[in-house]
């Protein structure tokens, strides 16, 4: 996802005048040290990796001297905190809390309010979803007209906030829209808002998601793959993003996974290459059904050119440890299909001389579907492999596909293993 | 009959002369749609297979009279001006077949259109197609694919799938049944026209018999559905599919709909919220011809 860091976030919240704890990033323990002695008081060192609770992760630390500072640095830098590695700290200055709140908005795509919700909690410090209603104001915004400062003031007075906080914390709020709207958020929070013992608010902690297709106008971000997931982009992911971002001609969507099939016995892995999201999902759910986990999730879809296709293609091709291919269209397309038929071919035929035997399964149905499925058959007779290709009888048959995949990968690994002994 | 498209809806294409624009325009007017004009600002004069092109809607609307409905083929950064234009020239009704649009203008343009007291479909929706009638977008592909599985019959279909929004009338004519209408809502994570505000007008549809819709996880369209049958505001018969039930939390799927979010939104919560409002939800989509069949035999749903 287009998620930011906490630090590149409060960059944002700076750039519109919010208070922000004074700190730095840091990549190294002596550049923790440095701006530990420049910070000149008690810092707190925190762990810049795209997830929530890091601090029960064990990934914010506090150091009263830049030593200290350094030997934290050093035990966090290089560490694996919730499955992901640590490859830059946030020091900051250690603030003296009194209070905590919360600040947050969503964008609400229901019927009957399609528009941005702004939150705010008397509550902060704790997962927003624990805290119970009575504590969360909540305003629907008119985006026409925006959210205006006595908005925010009268959030805040709806919880009671004290007199002397509540000016600072509406100025937060209308700082946190207007970053939500130039940015093109979709979700952006303020977790904790403190509230120190001096009566300073400012923003303890932040976190930011960009709209997938808002990236392309911040380019400043440096996102560097639009695409919402939970973990950060792979070598695969990024190069997918870079022929999508190449070629706006239809869509290319991939993603390598961890496919978890949860208590059932895994067959083998397949490199999965789906058409359109919905039938995409329909054929992972057969796949899955049958002990077969897809290493990656694909869509082309959109009416792509071959050429795009064909790189789809390579790129489930890619992964290693794959045991067979699947083209998953699960469905009679609108768009013309000899363009993937065209796309997949080539591919294969690059791919398929390098893997005797390999079991593949092309489904391909709708628009111009007998042409395409003409094209699939001359363009993959002379290869010595196990290809099956179906059309629209066959275009919800999930299972029954999904079986004939099974069978061919358990064939194919057989043969796999005669061969090692043999070798 | 059916719903919202009719032979004489007056349609204006804005960004005619862009690939898609101009293939699907020709489509439109192929399959009966009563196309009128065009719109690509420095391309006034011009015409797309005999459709003329003007520079502004605005012009167009002088040469033509009011539009009913605009269909914009323009790319997503671009897609709130054409769509302000549109509203400004009093059309009713928005069909946006264009991804990757930013989200806060997609707030921007629903909320003007919501002013303006207008429809918008999409953005990210393929489109309309009522057999017989016409399509909007690009809903049926070709017209040699649309003739041959787009057949004119009494099953109402939505979906939040372009794909599926052209394989349930492929299965449903296979299955020997038809169409009335056939509405993709639209992939991006906010869309002008829900299932709950399309269903009303089914309801009100004397072709449509029932309903078999192609749901997805995340979002709400299926639990506002849910919601509406509870209340007894759509009484006709509904068959679901929804997919995503593998899918993890957190990960989004190629549709930008497709995340699920902050705990809700999960195909799981969906299927049971769908099940309690009394809804035929099917395990496959493979299964709809056969809950078709059981709906016919039953005297709830007409052949042909």
């Amino acid at each position: 996802m287009a998620r930011l860091n906490e630090h590149e976030g409060k960059a944002l919240f700076k750039k519109a005048g919010m208070p922000i704890p004074q700190g730095e990033v840091a990549q190294t323990p002596e550049e923790a040290k440095k701006i530990a002695e420049k910070i000149g008081k008690p810092v707190v060192i925190k762990v810049q990796i795209w997830s929530g609770g890091r601090g029960k992760a064990g990934g914010v630390k506090f150091a009263d001297t830049p030593e200290e500072a350094k030997k934290v640095a050093a035990s966090l830098l290089g560490a694996t905190i919730k499955g992901l590695l640590v490859e830059k700290v946030l020091v900051e200055e250690k603030l003296a809390v009194e209070r905590e709140y919360y600040a947050g908005i969503i964008v609400n795509a229901k019927a009957d309010a399609r528009c941005p919700v702004v939150m705010f909690s008397t509550e902060g410090g704790m997962d927003i979803e624990s805290v119970p209603s009575d504590k969360i104001a909540m305003m629907n915004v008119d985006v026409l007209r925006g959210f205006r400062i006595y908005d925010a003031l009268n959030l805040a007075g709806k919880l009671k906030v004290p007199s002397p906080h509540i000016a600072q914390v509406a100025r937060l709020m209308v700082g946190l829209y207007e970053t939500f709207k130039n940015y093109g958020a979709r979700l952006i929070e303020i977790n904790p808002m403190v509230v120190t013992k001096d009566a300073k608010v400012l923003a303890g902690d932040c976190r930011i998601s960009i709209d997938d297709s808002s990236v392309i106008r911040h380019p400043e971000l440096g996102v560097k793959v639009a695409r919402e997931a939970s973990t950060p982009p792979t070598e695969l992911d990024r190069i997918a993003w870079w022929v999508e971002e190449n070629d706006l001609r239809g869509t290319c969507y991939f993603a390598e996974m961890n496919n978890d099939l949860k208590d059932r016995e895994v067959v083998g892995t397949i490199g999965y290459h789906g058409m359109g999201g919905g039938g995409a999902m329909l054929g992972v759910d057969g796949l899955n059904r049958q002990g077969l986990k897809v290493a990656n999730f694909a869509d082309t879809s959109g009416n792509p050119p071959a050429s795009k296709v064909y790189r789809a293609a390579k790129l489930v091709f890619s992964q290693p440890g794959i045991d067979g291919y699947m083209l998953g269209g699960f469905m009679a397309a609108n768009q013309e299909q000899w363009h993937h038929a065209h796309g997949v071919v080539k591919a294969l035929r690059e791919e398929l001389p390098k893997r005797p035997g390999f079991p593949v399964l092309l489904l391909l149905a709708g628009n111009k579907e007998k042409e395409s499925l003409e094209i699939l058959r001359e363009g993959t007779k002379d290869l010595n492999a196990r290809i099956r290709i179906y059309g629209g009888e066959r275009v919800y048959d999930t299972v029954g596909l999904a079986a004939e995949m099974k069978e061919m990968v358990l064939e194919y690994k057989e043969e796999q293993r005669a061969k090692g002994k043999k070798g | 009959m059916a719903i919202l498209l009719t032979k004489t809806t007056k349609v204006v294409v804005q960004g005619i002369t862009g690939r898609e624009g101009s293939m699907r325009a020709k489509f439109m007017r192929d399959l009966g749609t009563n196309v009128v004009a065009g719109v690509t600002p420095g391309r006034g004069g011009e015409d797309v297979s005999g459709i003329p092109v003007y520079n502004t809607v605005k012009e167009a609307v002088k040469n033509h009279g009011l539009f009913d409905v605009s269909v914009t083929f323009i790319p997503g950064t671009g897609l709130k001006d054409a769509v302000f234009e549109a509203l400004d020239a009093d059309i009713k009704w928005v069909v946006m077949p264009v991804e990757r649009v930013p989200l806060y203008d997609i707030l921007e343009m629903v909320a003007y259109g919501k002013q303006k007291g207008a429809m918008l479909l999409g953005p990210g929706s393929i489109g309309l197609n009522s057999p017989g009638v016409g399509a909007l977008g690009w809903l049926g592909g070709s017209v040699e694919f649309a003739s041959r599985y787009f057949v004119p019959g009494h099953v109402g279909v939505i979906s939040r799938s372009g794909g599926q929004s052209g394989t349930l009338p492929y299965v449903i004519a296979n299955a020997g049944f038809g169409v009335s209408t056939v509405i993709h809502v639209g992939t991006e994570p906010v869309t002008g026209m829900s299932f709950a505000d399309i269903l009303p007008l089914f309801q009100e549809d004397s072709d449509t018999d029932a309903m078999a819709i192609f749901g997805e996880m995340g979002g709400s369209h299926e639990e506002e559905a849910a919601e509406l049958v509870k209340a007894g505001k759509f009484t006709k018969p509904v068959i679901i599919y929804v997919s995503g039930a593998w899918a993890p939390a957190g990960m989004k799927f190629s549709h930008a709909s497709a995340i699920v979010e902050r705990g809700s939104g999960s195909a799981q919560d969906k299927i049971t919220k769908l099940k309690e409002a009394g809804i035929i939800v099917v395990d496959n989509p493979n299964e709809i011809p056969r809950k078709l069949d059981e709906l016919h035999q039953q005297g709830k749903l007409r052949k042909k």
